[in-house]
């Protein structure tokens, strides 16, 4: 078996990862989804926007250039447990809401700082549930919409070629090379969320 | 029709079967090797080694799909779509779990040899004489000095990298130049050193090739051996052993072959042919061998000898000792240290080294005695965090996506491989009441881990946290991350050898001793666990056996 697989297990054990894959451990053992999974495109919609506020266009493209929203649905659908989905589907509507009450205006017609002020927000909240939650207790809907971003951003070609490095044979391991504060990270293909 | 008959049967073709199957056409018998799975060709069924990141179905993540396929296969936390297809259907072919028990098996030419660790650790007299000096299980009818050259011969075969670090538990082999530890590990290395005489942190022993070897390789440094190498620079029964047989013009692969049953002759103690059931067709087939090579992986040998000749012996072929089935090891591990390193914001690698650092057993060595017997090892890494990593203070947006596309603070962290004693009663049953999709009855799994262990596990956790504290590590949080039986895949016993018939299956070149043209070398035949990596060992008393049947058929004793 891969031991450093291992390893970055027992770092994610440990708390040094920021996203564990909660949702993805939790052992869904039926391909039986309990309720209907179907994302409609006003779903995307607002999972592409919600993806670009926490990766934004910036020297690099933004999280929505990979078809963010498409891919946190495939992912959802394909992957999750059923808490876990119930969970990020919900809180679309939930981010919305939010939206109005803050911002008095959906998410799709708020301006970038407005979703920036929000979905910060957000993220400290999920913070401070994902430190209490308890075994079985499905994540906060934000909590996963990170990691999705943050996963299909980073694995996406663009995420591995522009954001990060990535080249398929490097043909030779140095343990020790200088680097300089600004050089991209390489992409490891082997760490796996 | 009369059946084919062969100098030599291999049954199964993974990390022993394919040498066995290398070792005994190469000394001229021709050998049939019988494999239960489909052909994986070499290179052409890697399907996704080259496949880029983002074109990884689910980017690695686990489907709900691939969970309901491989329930055991998602609770050892393996389940990777992209090699899925090395690993047993779990569905077609189940077991029974008395006790918790996950048996991860590889159902395909090349066996567990695509996917394995690759670490290659010889073991030393330490673990040789260990059974006998605390009156454990049963002496090995070994000792160092018998396997050693076939250590050689293997490693030199195979290819292993590694450094000569002269130390007593741990052999030095026939080693390839090491690969490098990283800046991080080379001072940890240096600060334990220097700290403790007797524990060291070296790169692993690993069968990857850092330069072209017997015209394979080089490693390319990619990080992906276990979705197949198309380079050939792991070891593999596809990169090495099977192309080394197929050279001798004497091989014949026969996939899709299921052994049932080994024809035991009363009359002549010997065993004159296997029964074989063609997977797919369902058909009956018998081959007849002078000498037949038990490979099948450590508890699918057990189940054969367990359906043989129960005529003469109910519960099977090498069962009149009470052994067989019995005596179940594996390395309990998990247990371990992590921590942050501070500073080196300067220094990074290059290229993606498929192993990390090794530290010998340093435990139980000499005069000390704790409060277990036996020891254990740790491999590690040190690494700079990546994009999966926590920034607090960013929260979202683009200082986030600034931050987590450049390299994070080093970690580092190791876990804990323990040796399991050998306890009499963890062992493997047959089931004849549950079926599997051919109708043959499954193995029951009764093993677990007791006292010696656990307390070994308090070690294993404190002991690595020790020595990242006196390294300066930061944080440092030793954790116990649960461990079930069989997790490690270093699964041993059920057929141990030993000097007496009456409690031992096999003798000291590995022969059924109810049966001498029976040789069974792979993980089933250990007496004890040791605490290193199994896999060489096996293959060093596979090359040692075959060598002892040719001359044995050669003088006709067998």
């Amino acid at each position: 078996m891969d031991r450093r697989a291992a390893i970055g297990r027992l770092l994610a054990i440990t708390g040094t990862l920021a996203i564990g894959a909660d949702a993805f451990l939790s052992g869904c053992s039926r391909a039986t989804p309990a309720r209907q999974r179907a994302f409609t495109p006003a779903d995307i919609a607002l999972m592409d926007e919600i993806g670009e506020t926490i990766l934004p266009t910036t020297d690099t493209p933004g999280a929505k250039a990979v078809g963010i929203g498409q891919f946190m649905a495939s992912m959802a659908i394909d992957c999750y447990d059923d808490a876990s989905f119930a969970s990020l589907y919900d809180g679309l509507a939930t981010v919305d809401e939010a939206c109005r009450r803050d911002a008095g205006t959906s998410f799709m017609s708020a301006t970038p700082a407005q979703r920036t002020a929000l979905l910060d927000k957000l993220d400290v909240e999920q913070r401070a549930k994902s430190r209490r939650r308890t075994d079985g207790e499905a994540p906060h809907y934000f909590r996963l919409m990170k990691e999705l971003t943050l996963l299909g951003y980073f694995s996406s070609e663009i995420g591995c070629t522009q954001a990060l490095r990535y080249v398929e044979a490097p043909g030779a391991y140095r343990g020790d090379v200088p680097y300089r504060k600004g050089e991209r990270a390489w992409f490891n293909p082997t760490r796996r969320v | 029709m009369a059946a084919e008959h062969f100098d030599a049967i291999v049954i199964g073709s993974g990390i022993t079967g394919g040498l066995a199957a290398k070792e005994l056409t190469e000394r001229g018998l021709r050998t049939l090797v019988l494999e239960r799975g489909r052909n994986v060709t070499h290179g052409v069924d890697y399907t996704n080694a080259t496949t880029p990141p983002w074109k990884i179905a689910h980017r690695g993540m686990a489907s709900r799909e691939l969970v309901a396929e491989y329930p055991v296969l998602r609770r050892a936390r393996l389940a990777y779509e992209p090699n899925a297809s090395f690993w047993a259907n779990e569905h077609d072919c189940p077991y029974v779990e008395t006790k918790p028990f996950e048996w991860l098996r590889g159902y395909q030419v090349g066996g567990r040899s695509l996917t394995w660790g690759r670490h290659c650790y010889r073991w030393s007299d330490v673990d040789f004489e260990a059974n006998a000096i605390e009156g454990v299980g049963v002496d090995w009818p070994i000792r160092y000095r018998d396997i050693a050259p076939w250590y050689d011969h293997v490693e030199r075969f195979i290819g292993v990298s590694g450094s000569a670090e002269g130390l007593p538990q741990l052999p030095d082999g026939q080693f390839l130049p090491p690969m490098e530890l990283n800046v991080v590990e080379k001072d940890v290395a240096a600060r334990i050193r220097k700290r403790w005489n007797d524990r060291r942190l070296i790169i692993g022993r690993i069968a990857n090739l850092t330069q072209q070897h017997n015209g394979r390789g080089p490693c390319q440094y990619r990080d992906k051996c276990w979705l197949g190498c198309p380079y050939g620079a792991y070891y593999s029964t596809q990169s090495a052993s099977l192309p080394a047989a197929a050279a001798t013009g004497k091989l014949t692969l026969r996939p899709f072959s299921i052994v049932r049953e080994l024809r035991y002759d009363r009359d002549r103690k010997r065993v004159k042919g296997v029964s074989v059931l063609d997977a797919e067709t369902k058909q009956e087939i018998e081959y007849t061998a002078n000498v037949v090579f038990l490979c099948a992986s450590t508890f699918n040998s057990a189940w054969i000898l367990m359906n043989s000749a129960t005529d003469v012996w109910p519960d099977g072929l090498g069962s009149s000792s009470g052994e067989l089935g019995h005596n179940v090891v594996d390395h309990h591990f998990r247990a371990g240290a992590s921590g942050r390193v501070e500073g080196y914001e300067e220094r990074y690698v290059y290229g993606r080294r498929p192993c990390g650092f090794y530290v010998p057993r340093f435990r139980n060595l000499g005069s000390e005695r704790r409060d277990y017997v036996r020891g254990f090892a740790y491999q590690g890494s040190a690494s700079r965090q990546e994009w999966t990593r926590d920034v607090a203070e960013l929260g979202i947006g683009a200082a986030l996506k600034a931050e987590l596309t450049e390299p994070g603070p080093w970690t580092i962290g190791m876990t804990g491989f323990g040796e399991t004693l050998p306890y009499h009663d963890n062992r493997v049953t047959l089931d004849r009441t549950r079926k599997d999709k051919w109708g043959l009855p499954v193995l029951a799994f009764d093993c677990r881990i007791r006292d010696n262990e656990r307390r070994m596990r308090q070690d294993m956790m404190h002991d690595a946290a020790e020595m990242l504290e006196a390294s300066g590590v930061k944080d440092v949080r030793p954790t116990d991350g649960s461990y079930t039986f069989g997790e490690s895949i270093h699964e041993m016993g059920t057929a141990r050898m030993g000097n007496d018939p009456t409690t031992s299956v096999l003798n000291a070149y590995n022969q059924v001793w109810d049966a001498p043209n029976v040789f069974v070398t792979d993980g089933a035949c250990m007496a004890s666990s040791s605490c290193v990596n199994p896999s060489l060992t096996y293959m060093a008393l596979t090359a040692r056996a075959v060598e002892f049947a040719t001359r044995q058929l050669a003088s006709r004793d067998l």
